[in-house]
Parts: C-alpha cells; sequence; structure tokens
C-alpha cells in the first residue's frame, strides 16, 4: 500500500467517542489545530449503552467536566428528556444528578459542536498504525495509506478496538453496535510493546415502546424544578418522558439458570474481564443467588424512535434465551425486541503505564483517554478526554501537566485510580472512591475548578467572568445571613411550627439554617430580603452554612493527604539506594517513579511501613541539607 | 549507605558467656578480619555456628576462643547483615574482642541502634519500636513488663483488632453510599449505633490502663508536706530502707526539688520535700516557699503530716486549706503518743483525705502508706502483668482523638445525619489509631521517630 501525507496538525485525536469528542474539543479550543478522527461518523458521541448521563459518582464527573470547560454537559442539557437528582433523601455528598438522554439528538448536538469549532478538523477513517520514531508518537496512518503528522497523539479507541461481539455460541469481529471494528490498529500497538488487555462489557436489548405492558410497571417521573448540568445554564424547562421500574421474578431466574451453559460469559469463550459494578444478568444470578429479584429500569432511547432500553438486563445469552427471559417480566410479557442483548469485548491498555498527565510512560506524545485505559462508562471517558486533551497541549506548548488531585476532582480520584493503582476490571467512578467527598459534591463544582480551568486556558473569559459574579453573589448573600439578626418575637412563630426550638435573645438568622429542619427556601418566611438566586447557587450556600463543622473536619483530613503529596519525589531517584524499603516496594517504585510521597503511598505493593521508611529517609536527606 | 556498628548485646557485667553484636553491610568482612575459623576450610557459612579464635593479627595475639555466627540480611533482627559473637563472659574479653571490632571499621552502637534500625527497616512496627526503647530504659520490672507485652506486639494486635472492626464499619457505611438505589440492605441507624459504641467501648478500655500504665513509667510525684519537725525526714527514711533507691534519673527534672527517687512495690515514686507554703513577706523565705508550691503543684498527690501529740495548729490549717482539691494522704504521726485531736477534726480541713495513723519511731504505718501508692496506682485493681497497658503519652493522645472521634461519630448516628459525616468521623477514628502502629502514613510519625530516635545526622 502506498502511504502518503495528507495534512499535519498540532494534535490528532484517534475516536470521536465521549473521550475523544472532549478532548478534540479541549485541544482546539486551548488554540491548537487538531484532526479528530473516527472510523464511522455516525459514532459520533455514539452512546452504545444506556440511554443516560450522569448517575452516582458520574454526574459529579460531568459537573467537573463542565467547570473545567467541557462540553457533556452543555450537550446533555441540550438534549436530556427527563432529568433527575438521585439520593435527595441521603447526605449532600452523594447528591447525584442524571438525565435521560435522547440518543440520536445527542450524537447530533456533539457531531454539531465538533463541526462548527474553528480549529477542529472531523474527518472518517480508520487508523491502522501510530506513527513512532525514537520513542516519540508523531502522526497516524490511516487504512486508505493517507498519512497525518502531528505533535501529539490522543487514543481514545473506546470498544472499538479488536472488537468481538458474543451473543450466545456466535462469536464475530464487531465495534459496538454493528459498526466496523478496528483491528489492524490493535495487532500494531501490541508490536508497538504497548502492554495491552482484553475488557468486556456489555448492553441489554431494546424493544418497541408499544409492546410493554404499563400498567404493571412503576413509572418514574422526572424532577419539576430541574438542576442543569452546566454551570452556564441557569433554568432549563422541558416537557419530560417517563422511565419505568419493574422486576425480575423466580421465573426469569429459572429460564436463566437452565441456560447458564449457552452463555458466553460462562461457556469460557469470553476471555475479557467484565466489570463487577455492571454485570449482566446471568452474572448477577450467578453471583446473588439468594436474591429474589432484580430491578430493572425501561427507558425511552430517544423522542424519534420506539425503542426502550431495558437497563439491567445485559446478557451474552442466545437470542432465543434472551426472548424467553425478557417474556417472564411483568410488564415485558409481549415485548418485541429490535436489538438482542450483546456482550463485547475489547482491547485496552494496563493503565499503570500511563503517567498522571494520562500520557504514555514508554512512548512520548501518546496520549491514551477512555476506554482504552481500561474504564467503563460515557462520563469516566470524557473526563479522561478532557484531561487528555489539555494535557497534550500542555506538552506542545512546554508547560506543566496538568493534574487534579485527590482533594480536588472526582476526575483527579478517577485518573489517579487509574494511574496509580490499577485496574482489573472495568473502572467505574464511585461516590466510595473519592475520600473527600463532603468537599467534592457536585453542587460547588465550579467553585472547585472553574480556577484551574481558566488557568489552564480552556475556561473562556466571558464565562470566567460569569463564575466570579456567581461567586460573588453567593459569598454576599451568605455575609449577609451572617449579619442578619432576627429576634425572638419575629422568629418564634415560624420556629416552632416547624418543630424547631424557639430562640431566647436575637439570634443571627445564618445560626438558624445550621439546624436541620430550617431550610433556606422556608426561612424567606422571616426574611425579607432575599436576592435572586438559582437552585443550584442555593443548595451550594445551604450545604456550606449546614455542614460547616464537617466540611472543616474533611479539610483537615485534606491538610494530611496533601502534606504527603507535597512531598515531593524525584522521578529520576533509584529506589534501591534506600535500603529499608522492601525489594517487592524497591521494584515498585522504580517501575512507577512516582511524583510524590502521596502518590507512593498508593501503590499497590508498597505498604505503609515501606512509606515510613521512604519518609524517614527523606528527611534524613533534608537534615543533611542536600 | 549504614555504617557498621557494633555493641556488647549481653549484660554489663561477670556472665558465663557474653556476646558481641555486629551489624551493616561490612559484617562478615569485618568479622573475617578477627576470627579464625577451627576448621581446615576456613569458610563461614550464613545462619551457622562456627568454632574458632579472635585474633589481633596487628599485635599477633590471640584474644579469646569464641562461638561466631553469621546471619545474612534481611531476616535479621535489624534486617541487615549480622555477626555476633559469643565470647567468654569476662569483661576483659569482650572489651578486647569490642575494641578490636571498632578497630576494623564498625562504630560503636548507640544505646537502641540496633532497634532503630530493625524499625527503620521495617521489621518492627512504631510501636514496637517505641516499647524497645521503653524496654531499655525501663526504671522497673513492671515498667519493663508492660514495655515488654508491647515489642511483642501485643499493643499492635488490640489495635489491629479495633482497626479491622472500623474498616468493617467503614464498608457498610460505604456500600450503602455507594448504592442508595439499589435494594440491598440499608445500614440501620440502630446497627450503626451499636457498633460504634461498642468500638468505642473497645477505646475505652485501653485508655483506661493509660494512667496506670504512664504512672509505671514515669513514676509518681509525691509531695510531702507538714510544719518543721513533725518527722518528714523520718518518713524518707523510713521509706527508704524497705525499698531499694532508683539509679536512673528523669530527664528534665530539677535536681533540687527532688530528695528521693525509690520504688515501692515497683512503682517509680519521687519524694519531694517541701519547705511549707506559709505566706510570708520575708524575701528569702519567698523564694523557698514559692519552689515548695511549685513543687507541690506538679506533684500527683501530697503526704501531708501531723504531729498527732499537740492540737492542730494555725500553720496545720493553713496547709489543709492548700490541700482541698487535692489527692492527699495525711499521715497522724506520733500515734504512740496521747492523741490531742480526733480524725473527725481532719476531715473537718480536709473532706476527702485518706488518714493514716503513723509512728515512724516505732516504725508504724509504712506499710499501710505503700499499700495506699499501689492503691492509688492501679486504681485498686489488681494488674496482672500480661495485662495490657498503654503508656506512651503519643498513644494515649491518638487513643482520645480515636476516641472523640467515635463520640461525634455516635452523636450524628443518634441525630440521624447522612451517613457522609458519620464516615467521616468513623475515618478518622481508623486513621488515628492507625498512627500508633505506624499503619496510617503520616508525617507527624516522622516527626515522632525523630524525636524517639535520635536520627539526627
Amino acid at each position: 500500500m502506498e502511504k502518503f501525507l495528507m495534512g499535519t496538525y498540532d494534535i490528532i485525536v484517534v475516536g470521536a467517542g465521549h473521550a475523544g469528542c472532549e478532548a478534540g474539543l479541549a485541544a482546539a479550543r486551548m488554540g491548537k489545530k487538531t484532526l479528530l478522527l473516527s472510523i464511522n461518523l455516525e459514532a459520533v458521541a455514539m452512546m452504545a449503552c444506556n440511554p443516560s448521563i450522569g448517575g452516582t459518582g458520574k454526574g459529579h464527573l460531568v459537573r467537573e467536566i463542565d467547570a473545567l470547560g467541557g462540553e457533556m454537559g452543555l450537550n446533555i442539557d441540550k438534549t436530556f428528556i427527563q432529568s433527575r437528582m438521585l439520593n435527595t433523601a441521603k447526605g449532600p455528598a452523594v447528591h447525584s444528578l442524571r438525565a435521560q438522554a435522547d440518543k440520536n439528538q445527542y450524537h447530533i448536538e456533539m457531531k454539531k459542536t465538533l463541526e462548527e469549532e474553528p480549529n477542529l478538523d472531523l474527518k472518517q477513517g480508520e487508523v491502522i498504525d501510530i506513527l513512532i520514531d525514537n520513542g516519540k508518537a508523531h502522526g497516524v496512518l490511516l487504512k486508505t495509506g493517507a498519512m497525518y503528522e502531528a505533535k501529539a497523539v490522543i487514543l481514545a479507541t473506546g470498544t472499538f478496538l479488536a472488537g468481538k461481539i458474543f451473543i450466545g455460541d456466535s462469536a464475530f469481529d464487531s465495534g459496538p453496535n454493528g459498526l466496523a471494528p478496528s483491528m489492524d490498529l490493535a495487532a500494531k500497538l501490541r508490536e508497538h510493546g504497548l502492554p495491552m488487555r482484553r475488557f468486556k462489557t456489555g448492553t441489554p436489548a431494546r424493544a418497541l415502546a408499544k409492546t410493554f405492558d404499563y400498567d404493571k410497571m412503576i413509572p418514574q417521573e422526572g424532577d419539576e424544578e430541574i438542576v442543569p448540568f452546566s454551570f452556564m445554564n441557569d433554568d432549563l424547562q422541558k416537557d419530560q418522558v417517563k422511565c419505568w421500574l419493574t422486576y425480575t421474578n423466580e421465573e426469569t431466574h429459572k429460564v436463566i439458570r437452565a441456560n447458564f451453559h449457552r452463555s458466553a460469559l460462562f461457556g469460557g469463550q469470553i476471555e475479557g474481564v467484565g466489570p463487577r459494578y455492571c454485570p449482566s444478568i446471568e452474572d448477577k444470578i450467578n453471583r446473588f443467588a439468594d436474591k429474589e429479584r432484580h430491578q430493572l429500569f425501561i427507558e425511552p432511547e430517544g423522542l424519534y424512535t420506539d425503542e426502550m432500553y431495558i437497563q439491567g438486563m445485559s446478557s451474552s445469552l442466545p437470542e432465543d434465551v434472551q426472548e424467553k427471559f425478557y417474556h417472564t417480566i411483568e410488564g415485558l410479557e409481549n415485548i418485541e425486541i429490535v436489538r438482542p442483548a450483546y456482550a463485547i469485548e475489547y482491547d485496552c491498555i494496563d493503565p499503570l503505564d500511563l503517567k498522571l498527565s494520562l500520557e504514555n510512560r514508554h512512548i512520548e506524545n501518546l496520549f491514551c483517554a477512555g476506554q482504552f485505559n481500561g474504564s467503563s462508562g460515557y462520563e469516566e471517558a470524557a473526563a479522561q478526554g478532557l484531561m487528555a486533551g489539555i494535557n497534550a497541549v500542555c506538552k506542545i506548548n512546554g508547560k506543566k501537566e496538568f493534574v487534579l488531585d485527590r482533594s480536588e476532582a472526582y476526575i483527579g480520584v478517577l485518573i489517579d485510580d487509574l494511574v496509580t493503582k490499577g485496574t482489573n476490571e472495568p473502572y467505574r467512578i464511585m461516590t466510595s472512591r473519592a475520600e473527600y467527598r463532603l468537599v467534592l459534591r457536585q453542587d460547588n463544582a465550579d467553585l472547585r475548578l472553574t480556577d484551574r480551568g481558566y488557568e489552564v486556558g480552556l475556561v473562556k473569559k466571558d464565562r470566567y467572568d460569569r463564575f466570579l459574579e456567581k461567586k460573588a453573589i453567593v459569598e454576599a448573600e451568605t455575609e449577609r445571613l451572617r449579619k442578619k439578626i432576627v429576634k425572638p418575637e419575629d422568629a418564634n412563630s415560624f420556629l416552632e411550627e416547624r418543630g424547631s426550638t424557639p430562640i431566647k435573645g436575637a439570634t443571627p438568622l445564618i445560626e438558624l439554617l445550621k439546624r436541620p429542619e430550617i431550610t433556606y427556601d422556608d426561612s424567606a418566611a422571616i426574611d425579607d430580603e432575599r436576592p435572586a438566586l438559582s437552585k443550584h447557587q442555593k443548595t451550594m450556600m445551604e450545604v456550606q452554612i449546614k455542614y460547616e463543622g464537617y466540611i472543616a473536619k474533611q479539610q483537615q483530613q485534606i491538610d494530611k493527604f496533601k502534606r504527603l503529596e507535597d512531598k515531593k519525589l524525584d522521578p529520576e531517584f533509584n529506589y534501591d539506594e534506600i535500603e529499608g524499603l522492601r525489594i517487592e516496594a524497591r521494584q515498585k517504585l522504580n517501575q512507577f517513579k512516582p511524583l510524590s510521597v502521596g502518590q507512593a503511598s498508593r501503590i499497590s505493593g508498597v505498604s505503609p511501613a515501606d512509606i515510613n521508611v521512604l519518609l524517614v529517609y527523606l528527611e534524613k536527606m533534608r537534615r543533611r541539607g542536600k | 549507605m549504614e555504617d557498621t556498628i557494633a555493641a556488647v548485646a549481653t549484660a554489663y557485667g561477670e556472665g558465663g558467656i557474653g556476646i558481641i553484636r555486629i551489624s551493616g553491610e561490612n559484617s562478615l568482612s569485618i568479622l573475617k578480619e578477627v576470627f579464625d575459623p577451627a576448621a581446615d576450610n576456613k569458610e563461614i557459612t550464613s545462619r551457622r555456628m562456627t568454632y574458632g579464635k579472635i585474633i589481633d593479627k596487628d599485635a599477633d595475639q590471640i584474644i579469646d576462643e569464641v562461638l561466631a555466627v553469621y546471619m545474612k540480611g534481611p531476616k535479621t533482627y535489624t534486617a541487615e547483615d549480622v555477626v555476633e559473637i559469643n565470647c567468654h563472659g569476662s569483661m576483659v574479653s569482650l572489651r578486647k574482642t569490642l575494641a578490636l571490632v571498632l578497630r576494623k571499621g564498625a562504630r560503636l552502637a548507640e544505646p537502641g541502634e540496633f532497634t532503630k534500625r530493625a524499625f527503620l527497616n521495617g521489621r518492627l512496627d512504631l510501636s514496637q519500636a517505641e516499647a524497645v526503647i521503653d524496654v531499655i530504659k525501663a526504671k522497673t520490672d513492671k515498667s519493663f513488663d508492660v514495655a515488654l507485652s508491647q515489642l511483642e506486639g501485643t499493643l499492635s494486635t488490640k489495635i489491629s483488632e479495633i482497626r479491622a472492626r472500623l474498616l468493617d464499619l467503614l464498608v457498610d457505611i460505604t456500600v450503602n453510599i455507594d448504592y442508595p438505589d439499589e435494594d440491598i440492605e440499608y445500614i440501620t441507624y440502630e446497627k450503626l449505633e451499636k457498633n460504634i459504641s461498642s468500638i468505642g467501648e473497645m477505646i475505652e478500655k485501653l485508655l483506661s490502663t493509660a494512667s496506670t500504665g504512664r504512672m509505671i513509667r514515669e513514676g509518681i510525684r509525691v509531695a510531702i508536706v507538714g510544719k518543721p519537725n513533725v518527722g518528714k525526714s523520718s518518713l524518707m527514711n523510713g521509706l527508704l530502707k524497705e525499698t531499694r533507691a532508683i539509679v536512673t534519673e528523669v530527664p528534665g527534672t530539677t535536681r533540687d526539688t527532688i530528695e528521693e527517687a525509690i520504688s515501692i512495690r515497683n512503682i517509680p515514686v519521687y519524694l519531694v520535700d517541701t519547705a511549707g507554703i506559709r505566706e510570708t513577706d520575708d524575701m528569702v523565705e519567698k523564694i523557698g516557699i514559692e519552689k515548695s508550691k511549685e513543687a507541690f503543684n506538679n506533684s500527683d498527690f501530697v503526704i501531708f503530716i501531723l504531729d498527732g501529740s499537740v492540737p492542730l495548729s494555725q500553720e496545720d490549717r493553713e496547709i489543709a486549706e492548700y490541700l482541698k482539691t487535692r489527692k492527699s494522704l495525711v499521715l497522724i504521726n506520733k500515734s504512740d503518743l496521747t492523741q490531742a485531736f480526733t480524725h473527725d477534726e481532719v476531715k473537718e480541713m480536709i473532706p476527702d483525705a485518706k488518714i493514716i495513723e503513723t509512728s515512724f519511731i516505732m516504725g508504724e504505718g509504712i506499710n499501710e502508706i505503700e499499700e495506699f501508692i499501689e492503691e492509688m496506682v492501679y486504681g485498686g485493681e489488681i494488674v496482672q502483668s500480661e495485662s495490657l497497658m498503654v503508656n506512651n503519652v503519643r498513644h494515649i493522645e491518638l487513643l482520645n482523638k480515636g476516641r472523640d472521634s467515635l463520640r461525634d461519630a455516635l452523636n450524628m448516628a443518634q441525630m440521624k445525619e447522612a451517613l457522609d459525616f458519620i464516615e467521616i468521623d468513623v475515618k478518622n477514628a481508623y486513621e488515628f489509631l492507625g498512627e500508633i502502629i505506624g499503619e496510617t502514613v503520616s508525617d507527624d510519625i516522622i516527626d515522632e521517630v525523630f524525636a524517639r530516635f535520635c536520627l539526627g545526622k
């Protein structure tokens, strides 16, 4: 095949899924001439699995992406058809936003945004090799022989890379949703010596909306008052669709159990490792044998399709078995399945091979993002794409890498987990993975990250000014509440109505707001100077006031954590010099070359005792004045 | 690279054998320089006792006939290469062998330095290493026992047990935080409360041994007050006669206020004589009185001696005024003479005082005083030697913090507040306890290590 140069860019992004889109937009918006390649332009921002964005932990990621100047929040705000704030009965740390998307609309809007971006070229083309010389990536080769040169390449291949679909004992090479897989690139990456692995994920069947029996299912409505994902949107009003809740039953489980042997998962055909946190239905029934039922949600795929997504029921059982077990479920007795459930296996890299900047440790200027790094989920992918895009630009500009730490963002937790601890299954973000989740709330993501996004140049001046203005409004209002004194004669009847202890003397209003039973909105009854605040400004302020003490406690934990993060380690240091370290710890540290003691402490195989040895060594060096 | 250190590892004095220990990367080469194995092949194998002679090659002199063993690291006490030379127990032999070893490049180990290396090399956890220091510095049999049990890891085991419970609790909380939408069994607030309080009690129990532990380790200060010639010196002599004096001095105390350090029933006791606490205008006397007051205020309790043969004086009453709020033992001395006042009169002045009648001249009452001191230290309970005691200030502080965190957690659980908050407190407790055994990585620990092990250069 004849090869020919077709163009030169600053940055090339391979793959235009959720990671690739964010990477491409970030790079272009930071002023770099960027090429975004997709194996099929119909696959741009494709939601290959569930038709929703956000959820526990994931919603946090989306708001962080938005605060940093990413696109996902804006795009879902344009295309959602139902929105809910989850877990509102729980503590503020786990309140999570989730929206149902019109899948097709989501793809169309994102594609439009990409096409309109001045520095960005979106093209269809299958990348079959990365151009690498002297350990540096400098371009890509397409199946057509076309070559593109660039200063940095970002890999975001998703489930396309050596994708293989399993439905029962039928297995065939395929990308998601029947699209063509990327086979040649997979082989080349292995040749380049990247530590590749096989992971697996799956998706449930889709069935026609008109064939469900809605009387047998529990409707799930959207919120009346919608909280937008993007901090750039104040109010969103929209007619919302319903989702539906139903459950599996003993009959369902019986059918599945009787056909375990026909599942690709248990038949041994699938070598890839699946996610524990998003298991297929046969996996759930196998692992939680005692459980009498599993819940599932029926979600519309969009406004211009009759397809419904059956959440919680992914499977790799043969089509005839699928037909049988779906029909055992209440409300689903007569559904007409139009796309069967399938499992998909794909190539991904061992993320331990990456730096915190998502650059490969061994191939310079090669950045990696999304499912390619062993994660699962649109939001996890987008977050990495954004960070890889930013970091590729920083690298080209000779600037310091842009890293968020675990106390700053879920994005920091996600990336640190992947590249420091590694993962043996598709990694999903969860609120419990964040140590400092009371501070890393979804309501204050803009407060945490807008400054960082502005510094690095992705958040533009108009957005930043808007942010500062809104921040000032909240601060002024908090200050006003601190100074506003209420008298017993004005407040006590209000307090008694809410079962709250009456006050004895004049009290600052802010003190009353610290009581769990008094909300900011309610207290308007005894406060006549309310400024206009959006719902999320109110939420943020209220959480900040009510849980001041605990936020302070968490802040202390963070300070402690930061002390170890701030103890920097020389990436050139040879750990064999520290005699007290166990051999395994020495090897691991030499292999990883962590950037801080904090990061070192999270490497598996490095024990607290090793870290103490390391700390003592560093302190001795410091005292020697080295 | 650490240098190679050496020291006599057995107790000072004559014994059947005495051992020189060498640790560091030059251990073997130093051994080879000073040791001549009897076997023809002259081989020294790791972990095999080898018979031979210690020879000073420079002076062409045989120093001793010994058994030597070389143990290759890292599975040794210090995790370094270690050599032990079993000499004959005479001081001369030991001293000469050690001098030779030092001449061949080893450095004389500082007290506790082998342990320090064991800790730094990850062989001992922090509380164990601290215990070794305590073993070395132990002043009495009792404090030695406590330190030794810590060295064996008793405290570590206990702390690890508590942390395991805390970890279980954290997992329960986390599962509920993560899957709030799924229909898995929620942790109930009742269960939370029950777990938090029971773990809190475990910490409480450890802490209850703390004050005893501290007294056993550091000893107690007893101020003796009373007007002149009431028998203060006789009391001290009486107590001294029965017990043995302690050689070691407590660091940081001023010599002039400690009159005597003695061991009463294995508890180190510092007796402080005070000049008297009268109000005065005399400048010189005032300084003396100020000093007495200071000693008096720093003491764990006060022995107040009255002369039973004369009525209570104004001066007695003035002293009593100071004692009202203090833990005190009142001795009515000269019980062999006719008594000039009753116990009730004393009780009237100091309601909570324990009263013992003594006659130092007749040697009566000393035993009761000792019993009182012992009971005070052990809180009236009979403490068995294997029972765990916390006696390190750092440990006590961390246990206190852990307990306080759990109190906050319990409070939040009782108010049915969100798990997020409870988790912060439980996590804090988990981390504080981890710091005791070095399982939590924290640079505070490092400060502590440097403070305790003098790691200077």
